[in-house]
């Protein structure tokens, strides 16, 4: 046989062509409608993300212009509130590009095909570093279009603007690319790929938590009213804090204000630029030098530690009893659950987001010296019952919504045995239900002590999160199984599918639904209160408190019907 | 202790297995040999209750798998081709959630498991994750699965894939003792000797329909093939040959 390679006809693949089995696997997705997949699917997501982006337009629109009307600095706070928001895209972007770089330059499952090509280096480092600029930075690009859009219309940018919000994004985004392809390379070259996803996984979800935590407690709100600071030193520290004059989102910021402004300063410019460049070469060189040795250090064997033996034994006291089936279904969840690092670190996100929550609701102006009125404060906690709905719903979303998906390439053992598939939904939704009931009813009790609470918005407040957080489980349960993604292997990008969306649709509509059904007993309690009325409720209090908890059982149940219904004729 | 009643398998307006009528005594080994997409995988999916048939009835040990898909999968171990098993699991957990799924747990299921295991030499790596296993090693445990509830029928698709020699020829032989035991299996496969050496009879599938069942030998009289070897008889069966110039394509 005689060799015929790129080499020896001095051809390479072009860059289109090195990337067609991605890209075209991308279009053949979003041109395929799943089986079973209703048809207003595409024109339901579309509708959706543009209700999401215009209200994140509206919500920019009127901060930039607030901020623009601020007399004398205006421009500066306007300028500073872009630097912020840039701040926080690249570190978020530098966190992405770390774990995608490991997916996409050491285990995804092109890797075999392309490193035993005779492929350029250079062309596959361009290649992998553009799939994983691509992966890690289409969302936070997705988010800067309302608010650069904002600022395009506040300072009425012109026609070329969207040229220069991508010459200012593009190396933006560019950079943090290859910082974190390459800090990837470097720790695969000293741990195990496999042992480097776990820590990265870890490293990651802690530095989003302790972003998320220091952005808040900036109290950025107070930029907006400097009259709250003791004296001018104090405020102008703050517009300083935390941006530094050498990092890539001033040079963006500054560029795109200088444009709006029209100021001639091509210094930012120069800079985002080459040091975009320069990033670039070095990442390559590096790449050269430490790519082969740390490819052949990901093949090596997978970690075979067993974590969390001393639990197992405490977990399978617990369940003793039990029939085995269930026992060792509601072992395995938890097993797979706190094993995989992917999956337990996400629950130091959402520490972080309980945290933001309460400090969010002490950070309230409620009770700073003056006499509150007791209908503002008991209005407070009724709605406080939504934000806390709305953050069961969320939580729900990532840990029970992908419950049934995740048993996707294991459904053959499921589907081949006897296991009654109602069985399979009552474990599931225990070992998810549970933890969420007991975070549901501690985030209320304590959001509403914060808030100073009446007893009767107490008990309200209790009876009604136990109802939703119970209906909320078996909603995203049910709905997770009827839009099931069984061919994803990340658990935390199967809410984001249209099932997801479905979910998180309906989860507020119930939630809407249930306040609103209550709003009437908590008015007719209050005017009782305020006209010093022995407190008590009338049959079309307790009726409304009934239809709510009727509403909230059939949220609950249909769906688990329906899904118990669908795994019995389940084919994979 | 199979029975197949004109199963029809559609995937829309394609038939992907039409018509199949099949039984498969108590004590037999049953090998089903076919070109690639002729309709093995699905036709032995069906019967392991994964896929359902568009029409016909499907039996295992008298029981249909339709209406009564609990009693008639308590009977059957499935093994299939692709070894997935849960990563983050320990081999022995794995097989003790398997037996759990068929009811059985306690001392007994133990005591088999540790059997098994030594069996097909995973003992060492037993309280290991599964993602650290080998191809072969993640097959063994799954072979091992479908055995751990002692099952009545064995549905096992290209059970020879990845396995080493020594493994092979362990399963073979296991195969054979287990059906002369009284057990039934069903085998695909495309390794001609095993369905030669091992198999009491053979099923050919040729595009979804079964075109010959019979012993090898009646087979061969069938085709007006004696003496042929199994390569050729197989293609002659169904209707495939090889029609190409090598020599241009590999130079």
């Amino acid at each position: 046989m005689t060799p015929s390679s790129p080499d020896a006809a001095g051809r390479q693949p072009d860059f289109a062509t090195l990337t067609s089995p991605k890209w075209r696997s991308a279009l053949a997705r979003a041109r395929h409608r799943p089986e079973g997949a209703p048809r207003g699917r595409g024109i339901l997501l579309t509708v959706a993300g543009l209700l999401f982006l215009a209200a994140a337009f509206g919500i920019s629109y009127r901060t930039v212009t607030y901020f623009k009307e601020v007399e004398e600095i205006g421009q500066l706070l306007a300028g500073k509130l872009l630097g912020m928001a840039f701040l926080a895209f690249l570190s978020i972007l530098l966190l992405s590009n770390l774990v995608s770089a490991l997916s996409t330059f050491f285990l995804a499952r092109d890797l075999d095909m392309l490193v035993a090509a005779p492929l350029d280096w250079g062309r596959f480092y361009l290649a992998k570093l553009g799939e994983t600029v691509i992966h890690s930075s289409w969302m936070v690009a997705l988010l800067a279009l309302p608010l650069l859009a904002a600022y395009a219309v506040a300072w009425d940018g012109g026609w070329l603007f969207p040229f220069v919000a991508l010459g200012a994004l593009i190396p933006l985004l560019i950079i943090p690319g290859v910082i974190g392809s390459a800090v990837t390379l470097i720790l695969v070259n000293v741990f195990p790929a496999r042992r480097t996803r776990d820590l990265l996984g870890l490293v990651t979800i802690l530095a989003a938590g302790a972003l998320v935590v220091m952005l808040r407690m900036l109290r950025p709100e107070q930029l907006a009213r400097p009259e709250g600071f003791q004296n001018l030193v104090d405020f102008l520290a703050v517009l300083r804090t935390p941006s530094h004059p050498l990092l890539p989102s001033e040079w963006a910021s500054g560029m795109l204000m200088n444009w709006l402004t029209r100021v001639a300063d091509p210094l930012p410019i120069a800079l985002l630029w080459t040091t975009a460049g320069a990033a670039v070469v070095m990442g390559a060189a590096l790449h050269r030098r430490l790519y082969v040795s740390g490819f052949a250090r990901a093949q090596e064997g997978a970690d075979s530690f067993v974590r969390g033996t001393r639990w197992d034994g405490v977990a399978r006291r617990l369940l003793v009893g039990m029939p085995p089936m269930r026992r060792e279904f509601i072992l395995k969840d938890l097993r797979t659950f706190f094993r995989d690092s992917t999956q337990w670190s996400q629950l130091i996100l959402l520490g972080v987001l309980v945290m933001v929550y309460l400090f969010n609701i002490q950070a309230l102006p409620l009770f700073t010296g003056e006499k509150v009125p007791v209908l503002l404060v008991t209005l407070i906690a009724f709605l406080n019952q939504g934000l806390a709905g709305f953050v069961i719903a969320a939580i729900a979303a990532r840990f029970i919504f992908p419950a049934v998906s995740l048993e996707g390439r294991q459904m053959w053992l499921l589907r081949s045995s006897p296991l009654d598939p109602i069985a399979m939904l009552r474990s599931k939704y225990l070992v998810g239900v549970l933890p969420l009931l007991l975070l549901a009813v501690g985030l209320t009790y304590s959001t509403n002590k914060l808030l100073r609470a009446s007893d009767f918005m107490v008990l309200v407040s209790l009876l009604t999160v136990v109802c939703y957080t119970l209906a909320i489980g078996g909603l995203a349960l049910g709905i997770g199984t009827l839009f099931p993604q069984y061919d994803s292997e990340n658990a935390a990008q199967i809410p984001t599918s249209f099932g997801g969306l479905v979910f998180m649709l309906l989860a507020v509509a119930l939630l809407g639904a249930v306040i609103s059904l209550e709003a009437l007993p908590v008015v007719e309690h209050l005017r009782a209160a305020q006209a010093g009325a022995p407190a008590g409720m009338d049959a079309t209090g307790w009726l409304a408190f009934g239809a709510a908890a009727a509403l909230c059982v059939l949220a609950g149940w249909l769906p688990l019907r329906l899904a118990a219904r669908r795994l019995r004729h389940l084919e994979v | 202790m199979i029975r197949l009643r004109d199963v029809t398998k559609r995937y829309g307006k394609f038939e992907a297995v039409r018509g199949i009528d099949l039984d498969i005594g108590r004590g037999e080994l049953f090998g089903l040999l076919g070109p690639n997409g002729a309709g093995k995988t699905t036709t032995m999916r069906m019967i392991a209750g994964i896929l359902a048939p568009s029409s016909g009835t499907i039996e295992v040990g008298g029981e249909d798998i339709i209406r009564h898909p609990m009693r008639a999968k308590a009977r059957l171990g499935f093994i299939p081709d692709r070894p997935y098993v849960y990563d983050k699991l320990t081999g022995a957990e794995f097989l003790r959630f398997t037996a759990a799924l068929y009811g059985q747990d306690g001392a007994v299921v133990e005591e088999r498991m540790d059997e098994l295991l030594e069996l097909f030499e995973l003992t060492p790596w037993k309280h290991e994750l599964t993602e650290s296993y080998s191809h072969g090693m993640r097959q063994k445990l799954i072979i091992a699965c479908a055995l751990v509830h002692k099952p009545e029928v064995i549905v096992v698709d290209e059970p020879m894939i990845g396995l080493d020699p020594k493994s092979a020829k362990l399963l073979k032989t296991l195969f054979r003792r287990y059906t002369e035991l009284g057990g039934t299996v069903l085998m695909s496969t495309h390794t001609l000797e095993i369905i030669e050496g091992l198999c009491d009879r053979v099923g050919i599938i040729s595009k979804g329909e079964l075109v010959a069942c019979g012993t090898v030998d009646e087979l061969r009289r069938s085709a007006s093939a004696d003496g042929a070897g199994m390569e050729e008889l197989f293609l002659r069966l169904t209707g495939e040959h090889i029609e190409h110039d090598l020599d241009a394509l590999l130079t």
